[in-house]
C-alpha cells in the first residue's frame, strides 16, 4: 500500500515540477523576448525570428491548407447527411463557417504545427544539448532562453494565428465547393451567408485559442529539448514526447477555452 | 593572487562523490594541464571552473570572484574573461565558421560589422583557417573544428583559455599542430591556459604545471619534471601505461575460472 502512495506521490510531484518548469520558462522567455523584437531588439535575433516564422508558417501552409480542405469537405458532407433529413441543408454553411472559425481552424493548425515544428524544436535543442552547444552559449555569457527560445516563441505567436486564419479560409472554401456541387449555390451567395453567420467574437475566440496553442507548442517542445540529458536516443524520446505532450495539452486547453467561452456567453 | 583558485571543492551526483575536496591555484600566464584517466573527474572539475555547474561545497574563484556564489551579473562579467573550446568543438551547425566566431563579438560588443569581420579573419588566420570561414562546421575535419573552436574562444580576447581534450580523436600530426598553436597563443597573448587531456605527449609539451587526478582527488600537482619524477604508484601507472589489475581481482578471476570449467565453455 505504501508503495502505491509513494508512486502516486512521486508522479504528482514530477508533474507539478514539469508544470512549474514550464511556467518558469514562460516568464523567462517573456522577459527575454524584447531582444527578438524588431527595431528595439537585436538585429540578429529578429532575423532568426523571421526565419522561424517562415519555417513554422509558410513552409506548413500547403500541409495545413490540404488538411483544412479535406476537413471542410468531411464536415460539410457529414453535416449535410443529417441536416438534409430535416430540410435544413442551408445550415451546413453555418456549421462549416462557425465550426472552422471557432474550433477546427485553430485546432487543426495546432496539431499540424505541433507535429512539424514542435518536433523540430525539441530535436534541435536536444541535439544542441548533446553536442554541448547550449553549454557553449552559457560560457559565452549568452542566455539560451534569450538566444534560442525567444525567437521561436515570437515566431510561433505570429505564425500560428496567421496559419489558423488560412486554415479557416481553406476549410470554408471547401464547404463552398461542396454546396456548389450539391445544391448549385453560387460562391457569392455562399460567402454572403458565411459572413452573415460568423460574428467578430467567433474570430477573436479562434485567435485567442491560436495564441494559447502557440504558447503551449513552443514551450512544451523547447522544454523537452532542454531536458535531454545525453545520447541520440534521448533526443528521439524528447521529440516524441514533445509532440505527444503538446498535442495533449492543446486539446486540454481547447476544452478549457471552449468551456470558458460557453459559460461566459461568448460562444 | 592566483587567477583561478579552487578551494575544498566537493561534487556529488546522486550521492556519488565525483570530486572530493580539491584544492588548486592557477597563476596568471600559466599553462595548467589537468591530467587523468577516464572517469577521474577532470571534465567535471573543468565544468565547475567555467561555472557550468554548482558544487555541493567548496568554492571556485576566478580573478577573485567566487563563481559558485556570485550574482548572475558577476558571473557574466567573469565569463567575458574566459574562452572555452569544448571537446566536441560545440560550434553552431546552423552558422558558418565566420558567424560562429563573430557571434560573441556581435552579442557583447558594439564593434562595427567591418571591424568584427576583420577580427574574425585575424582569429581564423591565427589558427590557420583563414580560407575556411565561409564553410559550415559540418564541412570541416575534426582538427579544423577544434581549431575553429579555439578561434571562437579567442574572439573576446579572454585572459583565460580553457581547452577540453583538444587532441582527443585527432591523428598525432594534427594533435602536435594543436599543441604548437596552444604554445603560440600563450606566448603571443600571455594568457592563462587550462587544458584537460589524457594525452601524455601533449601534456608534457604544453604544460607549465600538471595536476594529476585520480578518482576525484589530486594525486600529484607539480611541474613537468616533478610529475615525471613522481613515485606515486597511480602517477607511475599512468606515465608508464600499465594496465589496471582489475582482471586479477579474486571475484572476477573466480568467475572466469568457473566459466572455463563449465560444460558451456567446453562444448
Amino acid at each position: 500500500m505504501a508503495t502505491v502512495f509513494e508512486s502516486v506521490g512521486k508522479e504528482t510531484i514530477d508533474h507539478l515540477d514539469y508544470v512549474g518548469n514550464l511556467n518558469i520558462q514562460w516568464w523567462a522567455t517573456l522577459r527575454a523576448m524584447k531582444s527578438s523584437l524588431p527595431f528595439i531588439g537585436k538585429r540578429y535575433r529578429w532575423r532568426t525570428a523571421v526565419q522561424q516564422m517562415l519555417q513554422i508558417g509558410v513552409d506548413a501552409l500547403p500541409m495545413v491548407s490540404l488538411m483544412a480542405i479535406c476537413t471542410g469537405f468531411i464536415l460539410a458532407m457529414q453535416g449535410a447527411t443529417e441536416l438534409r433529413r430535416f430540410g435544413a441543408l442551408h445550415y451546413v454553411i453555418d456549421l462549416v463557417a462557425v465550426g472552422f472559425t471557432r474550433e477546427l481552424g485553430p485546432l487543426l493548425t495546432a496539431i499540424a504545427v505541433s507535429g512539424r515544428s514542435g518536433s523540430a524544436f525539441a530535436a534541435e535543442i536536444g541535439t544542441m544539448k548533446v553536442t554541448e552547444e547550449i553549454d557553449s552559449l552559457r560560457v559565452m555569457a549568452l542566455d539560451p532562453i534569450e538566444f534560442i527560445l525567444a525567437p521561436k516563441y515570437l515566431a510561433a505567436l505570429v505564425s500560428v494565428p496567421c496559419l489558423s486564419i488560412m486554415c479557416n479560409v481553406c476549410g470554408i472554401m471547401a464547404g463552398g465547393l461542396f454546396m456548389f456541387f450539391s445544391t448549385h449555390l453560387s460562391p457569392p451567395l455562399y460567402f454572403r451567408d458565411v459572413l452573415a453567420s460568423i460574428k467578430l467574437r467567433d474570430v477573436v475566440a479562434g485567435l485567442i485559442k491560436s495564441v494559447a496553442f502557440a504558447t503551449i507548442i513552443a514551450h512544451v517542445s523547447c522544454l523537452e529539448g532542454f531536458r535531454v540529458a545525453a545520447g541520440a536516443d534521448a533526443v528521439g524520446r524528447s521529440t516524441t514526447s514533445a509532440v505527444v505532450k503538446s498535442t495533449f495539452l492543446v486539446i486540454v486547453a481547447d476544452a478549457v477555452f471552449t468551456a470558458i467561452f460557453y459559460f461566459t456567453g461568448q460562444a | 593572487m592566483a587567477i583561478v583558485s579552487v578551494r575544498d571543492l566537493v561534487v556529488e551526483y546522486d550521492g556519488r562523490r565525483v570530486l572530493d575536496g580539491l584544492n588548486l591555484d592557477i597563476e596568471h600566464g600559466e599553462t595548467m594541464v589537468l591530467l587523468g584517466g577516464s572517469g577521474s573527474g577532470k571534465s567535471t572539475l573543468l565544468r565547475h571552473i567555467i561555472g557550468l555547474e554548482r558544487p555541493k561545497s567548496g568554492s571556485v574563484s576566478i580573478k577573485g570572484i567566487d563563481i559558485t556564489n556570485c550574482s548572475p551579473a558577476d558571473l557574466k562579467k567573469v565569463r567575458h574573461s574566459i574562452g572555452v573550446a569544448f571537446q566536441s568543438a560545440a560550434l553552431f551547425n546552423s552558422l558558418s565558421v565566420n558567424d560562429n566566431i563573430a557571434l560573441p563579438m556581435r552579442e557583447h560588443t558594439k564593434l562595427a560589422p567591418a571591424i568584427v569581420d576583420l577580427v574574425v579573419w585575424m582569429n581564423l588566420a591565427v589558427v590557420g583557417l583563414a580560407d575556411f570561414g565561409k564553410l559550415h562546421p559540418q564541412e570541416l575535419s575534426g582538427g579544423m573544428k577544434k581549431r575553429a573552436a579555439v578561434a571562437r574562444a579567442l574572439a573576446l580576447g579572454p585572459e583565460i583559455l580553457v581547452l577540453d581534450e583538444p587532441s582527443a580523436g585527432l591523428d598525432p600530426i594534427v594533435a602536435a599542430e594543436l599543441d604548437e598553436l596552444i604554445l603560440l597563443l600563450k606566448q603571443t597573448f600571455e594568457m592563462t591556459v587550462i587544458v584537460v587531456t589524457h594525452e601524455m605527449a601533449s601534456a608534457f609539451r604544453i604544460a607549465d604545471r600538471i595536476a594529476m587526478l585520480y578518482k576525484g582527488e589530486f594525486r600529484s600537482i607539480g611541474t613537468k619534471e616533478e610529475i615525471k619524477a613522481s613515485q606515486d604508484p597511480r602517477v607511475r601507472q599512468f606515465l608508464d601505461r600499465c594496465p589496471d589489475a582489475r582482471g586479477k581481482e579474486p571475484a572476477i578471476a573466480a568467475y572466469f575460472q568457473k566459466y572455463l570449467q563449465s560444460p558451456e565453455a567446453n562444448l
